[in-house]
C-alpha cells in the first residue's frame, strides 16, 4: 500500500496516480472500452442484388437489364458484386442467361464477381463462362436442404467438397453461404451448435468466407449475439459475413449487432431487391443504400459512393416497374432535404 | 424491461393526410390500451386552425374507455391548451421542445428560450394541479433547415426540461437521419446532464435505421421508447418517406432480445389492421406485412 504520503497523495490526484502506476492507466482505459463499442473501420460489401435480389423477382428480366446493372454496381466502389447463378434453368429461369450475363458485364479490376455453382456440373459451366470466383450454398436445416435442393445437409456437403477441391487446385476462392443460420420456414428455431457445425465444415473444406444467412429475417439482435457466439467458437470473425433479411424490420439492427461482435463483411442487395419467398409480399433482402448510410453514419469506411448505388436502385426499379425497398432512396427523393441530410452524413 | 410510449393515435394521426373520424380514434385508442401498452398518447390540445386533425381532441378524451395503470398523455403547448386539457379530463400532458433554434421559429413561431419560458407557465400550472409533464426534443440528431444539430444544445434544452419539472425527455430524430455513431454521441452528452432514467428515444424510421438506434439507445441504458403502430405518420420534410418507427417492429426486436414490455403483439396487430383499413393505407410495419403472409 505504500506509506500515508503517498496513499493521501493519490486519493487525491488521478493523475499521480497514473504516473505512479502506468498499468493501471490502462487497466482503465480497456474497462472504458469494454463499455463502448469497438466498431471495424472498414466493412466489406457484398452486393447480392443482381443474383439473390434478380432470382426472387417475380418479372423476368432482360439480359442486357441485368448486364447494365451489374456495370452501373462496378462503378460504385462495391467490391464484390454476385453476377450470376449456373443452376439448371430449368429450376430458376431468372438465371438461365448466366453465360451471356458473365460474358458481357464489363468487369472492373477492383471487383470480384463470384457466381453460385451448386454442383460440379454448374462449377464447370461457369469456369467455362470465365468465372473466377464460385459460391456453394449449405443449410443449417435439415428440412429446407431437402426442401430446397433435395438432399440432405451431409449429401450437399460432400457435393461441395468436390466442388471446392476442384476450385482449389484451379486457385478459384468459393465462398459459402449457410442458409436459416437464425430460424427455418420448416423448423422454427435452429440450434446455433448445428450452424456452428455447418460453417466450420465449410470453412475447413476450403472456403475463404463463409456468409451467415438469416434466411426467413425472423432474427433478433438476440438471437444473433447468440449464433454468432457459437459459430465463432468454430471460425474467426474475419472468416465469416452476415446476410441478414429485412423482412421483420430487424435487419439493421441485427448487422449492428453482429459489427459490434467483430464481423466486418455484410451482405446486401441494392434497393432492397428479391422479396421473401416464403412471405408472399413481405420484404427480404436488406437494402444496400440503407446499410451504407448506416455504416457511412458511424464513420465506417466500405469504399463504395451511396449516391451511385442510389442511381443504379432507381435504374433497376425502373426496368422491374417496381418502388425500391430502400428508405434512404424513398428518402432522397425529396433531393433538397437530400443535400441538407449529405450534410449530416458525410 | 422497457416502456413503450405509443405515439400513433397523436403523432401518427397527426401526420396522416386523411382525416380520421372521432369513432375511429376512440376505437384504435380502445384497442391499443388492450393491447398492453402502458403510455398511450391520446390527443393533442393545439388550435384546430394548426392542426385539423386533433379539432376533437375533448370529444376524443371524454370517448376513450381508460385502461386502469395506462396512461394518456396529451400535448400541451401552451398555458391554454393545458387548462383546456385539464377541464377535458386529462391527467399527464406533454410539452414540445427543439435543439435547433431555426426548425423552433418555423414549427411554433418563437425561438427556443421564448417556448421555454411558455412551457414553464405550463409546468408550474401542472405542479399545483398534481398533473405530470413529459418533455419532448425535436432534432436532437439533425435538422431539415439547420442540418447538424450539436449535442451540447441537445443536453442544454433537454436540462431546462427535466430542471423544469418535466418527469421524462424523450428525444426526437425528427428526420430520422440519425445513425448509431451520432446516437452514441448525443446520449453521451444528454446523460451527463439529465440521469438516463429520465430519458428515453423517438426514432423515425425515414432512413431505416430506426431499430438500430433504438438498439444503441438500449445499450446506453436507455428503457424508454417511442413508436407509432403500423408506423403511423409519414415525414413531413420528405415527400413519401416513412416516418415514426412501427411499434410493432420494435415490440419483436424487443420481445427476440428477451426484453419485457407487456405488450401483446398480436392484439397490438390487430389494432395496426384495424387503423390502416380505416385510413385505407398500408401498413409501414414491416412484421406486420410478412406476418399477414406467412
Amino acid at each position: 500500500m505504500g506509506n500515508f504520503p503517498t496513499t493521501v497523495k493519490h486519493c487525491l490526484s488521478y493523475e499521480e496516480l497514473i504516473q505512479d502506476y502506468p498499468w493501471l492507466a490502462r487497466w482503465l482505459q480497456e474497462e472504458k472500452r469494454a463499455l463502448t463499442h469497438e466498431y471495424p473501420e472498414y466493412v466489406k460489401i457484398v452486393e447480392v442484388g443482381p443474383r439473390d435480389g434478380l432470382q426472387n423477382e417475380k418479372e423476368m428480366v432482360p439480359t442486357r437489364v441485368k448486364i447494365q446493372l451489374i456495370d452501373m454496381l462496378s462503378e460504385t466502389g462495391l467490391p464484390v458484386i454476385e453476377a450470376t447463378s449456373f443452376v439448371s434453368s430449368k429450376w430458376v429461369p431468372q438465371m438461365a442467361d448466366h453465360t451471356e450475363v458473365l460474358q458481357a458485364i464489363h468487369r472492373s479490376s477492383h471487383v470480384r464477381y463470384p457466381v453460385l455453382t451448386p454442383n460440379m456440373h454448374g462449377f464447370q459451366d461457369a469456369v467455362a463462362a470465365g468465372a473466377t470466383e464460385v459460391a456453394v450454398f449449405g443449410s443449417a436445416s435439415e428440412t429446407f436442404s431437402r426442401k430446397n435442393i433435395n438432399c440432405s445437409i451431409d449429401e450437399s456437403i460432400l457435393r461441395f467438397e468436390e466442388v471446392i477441391c476442384t476450385a482449389k487446385q484451379r486457385q478459384i476462392p468459393v465462398r459459402g453461404y449457410v442458409s436459416c443460420a437464425l430460424g427455418c420456414p420448416y423448423e422454427g428455431p435452429i440450434e446455433f451448435t448445428k450452424v456452428a457445425e455447418v460453417v466450420k465444415r465449410l470453412y475447413e473444406l476450403g472456403c475463404y468466407e463463409v456468409s451467415l444467412g438469416d434466411t426467413i429475417g425472423v432474427g433478433t439482435p438476440g438471437s444473433m449475439a447468440k449464433m454468432l457466439h457459437n459459430v465463432m467458437k468454430e471460425v474467426p470473425s474475419s472468416a465469416l459475413a452476415v446476410h441478414c433479411h429485412d423482412t421483420y424490420g430487424q435487419a439493421l439492427a441485427n448487422i449492428l449487432t453482429a459489427l459490434q461482435m467483430g464481423i466486418c463483411t455484410v451482405d446486401s442487395s441494392v434497393a432492397g431487391l428479391g422479396g421473401c419467398p416464403y412471405a408472399q409480399g413481405a420484404s427480404g433482402n436488406v437494402s444496400t443504400e440503407d446499410v451504407l448510410y448506416m455504416l457511412h453514419g458511424m464513420g465506417i469506411k466500405t469504399g463504395v459512393d451511396l449516391s451511385k448505388v442510389i442511381e443504379a436502385g432507381d435504374f433497376i426499379c425502373k426496368a422491374l416497374n417496381r418502388k425500391t425497398n430502400s428508405k434512404v432512396a424513398q428518402a432522397s427523393g425529396d433531393y433538397s432535404v437530400h443535400c441538407r441530410m449529405k450534410k449530416i452524413n458525410t | 424491461r422497457v416502456k413503450i410510449v405509443e405515439v400513433g393515435p397523436r403523432d401518427g394521426l397527426q401526420n396522416e393526410k386523411t382525416l380520421v373520424p372521432t369513432e375511429v380514434k376512440i376505437h384504435l385508442i380502445d384497442m391499443l390500451s388492450e393491447a398492453g401498452l402502458p403510455v398511450i398518447e391520446a390527443t393533442s390540445f393545439v388550435s384546430p386552425k394548426w392542426v385539423p386533425q386533433m379539432a376533437d381532441q375533448v370529444e376524443v378524451m371524454k370517448g376513450i374507455n381508460r385502461r386502469p395503470g395506462v396512461s394518456y398523455p396529451v400535448l400541451t403547448p401552451n398555458l391554454k391548451g393545458f387548462q383546456a386539457a385539464v377541464k377535458a379530463g386529462a391527467a399527464e400532458v406533454a410539452i414540445f421542445g427543439a435543439a435547433s433554434e431555426l426548425f423552433s421559429k418555423k414549427n411554433i413561431n418563437c425561438s427556443v428560450d421564448e417556448s421555454l419560458q411558455r412551457f414553464e407557465e405550463v409546468t408550474k400550472a401542472a405542479k399545483e394541479a398534481g398533473v405530470r409533464v413529459r418533455g419532448y426534443v425535436s432534432c436532437v440528431l439533425g435538422c431539415p433547415y439547420e442540418g447538424q444539430v450539436s449535442p451540447d444544445k441537445v443536453a442544454q434544452v433537454t436540462k431546462r426540461l427535466y430542471s423544469m419539472g418535466c418527469y421524462e425527455i424523450s428525444l426526437g430524430d425528427t428526420i430520422g437521419v440519425g445513425t448509431p455513431g451520432g446516437m452514441t454521441e448525443m446520449l453521451e452528452a444528454v446523460s451527463r446532464e439529465v440521469p438516463v432514467d429520465a430519458l428515453a428515444v423517438h426514432c423515425h424510421d425515414t432512413y431505416g435505421q430506426a431499430l438500430a438506434n433504438i438498439l444503441i439507445a438500449l445499450q446506453m441504458g436507455i428503457s424508454v421508447v417511442d413508436s407509432s403502430v403500423a408506423g403511423l405518420g409519414g415525414c413531413p420534410y420528405a415527400q413519401g418517406a416513412s416516418g415514426n418507427v412501427a411499434t410493432e417492429d420494435v415490440v419483436y426486436m424487443l420481445h427476440g432480445l428477451g426484453i419485457q414490455t407487456g405488450v401483446d403483439l398480436p392484439k397490438l396487430m390487430d389494432a395496426g389492421a384495424f387503423i390502416c383499413s380505416s385510413l385505407n393505407r398500408k401498413t409501414s410495419s414491416k412484421v406486420a406485412q410478412a406476418a399477414c403472409k406467412l
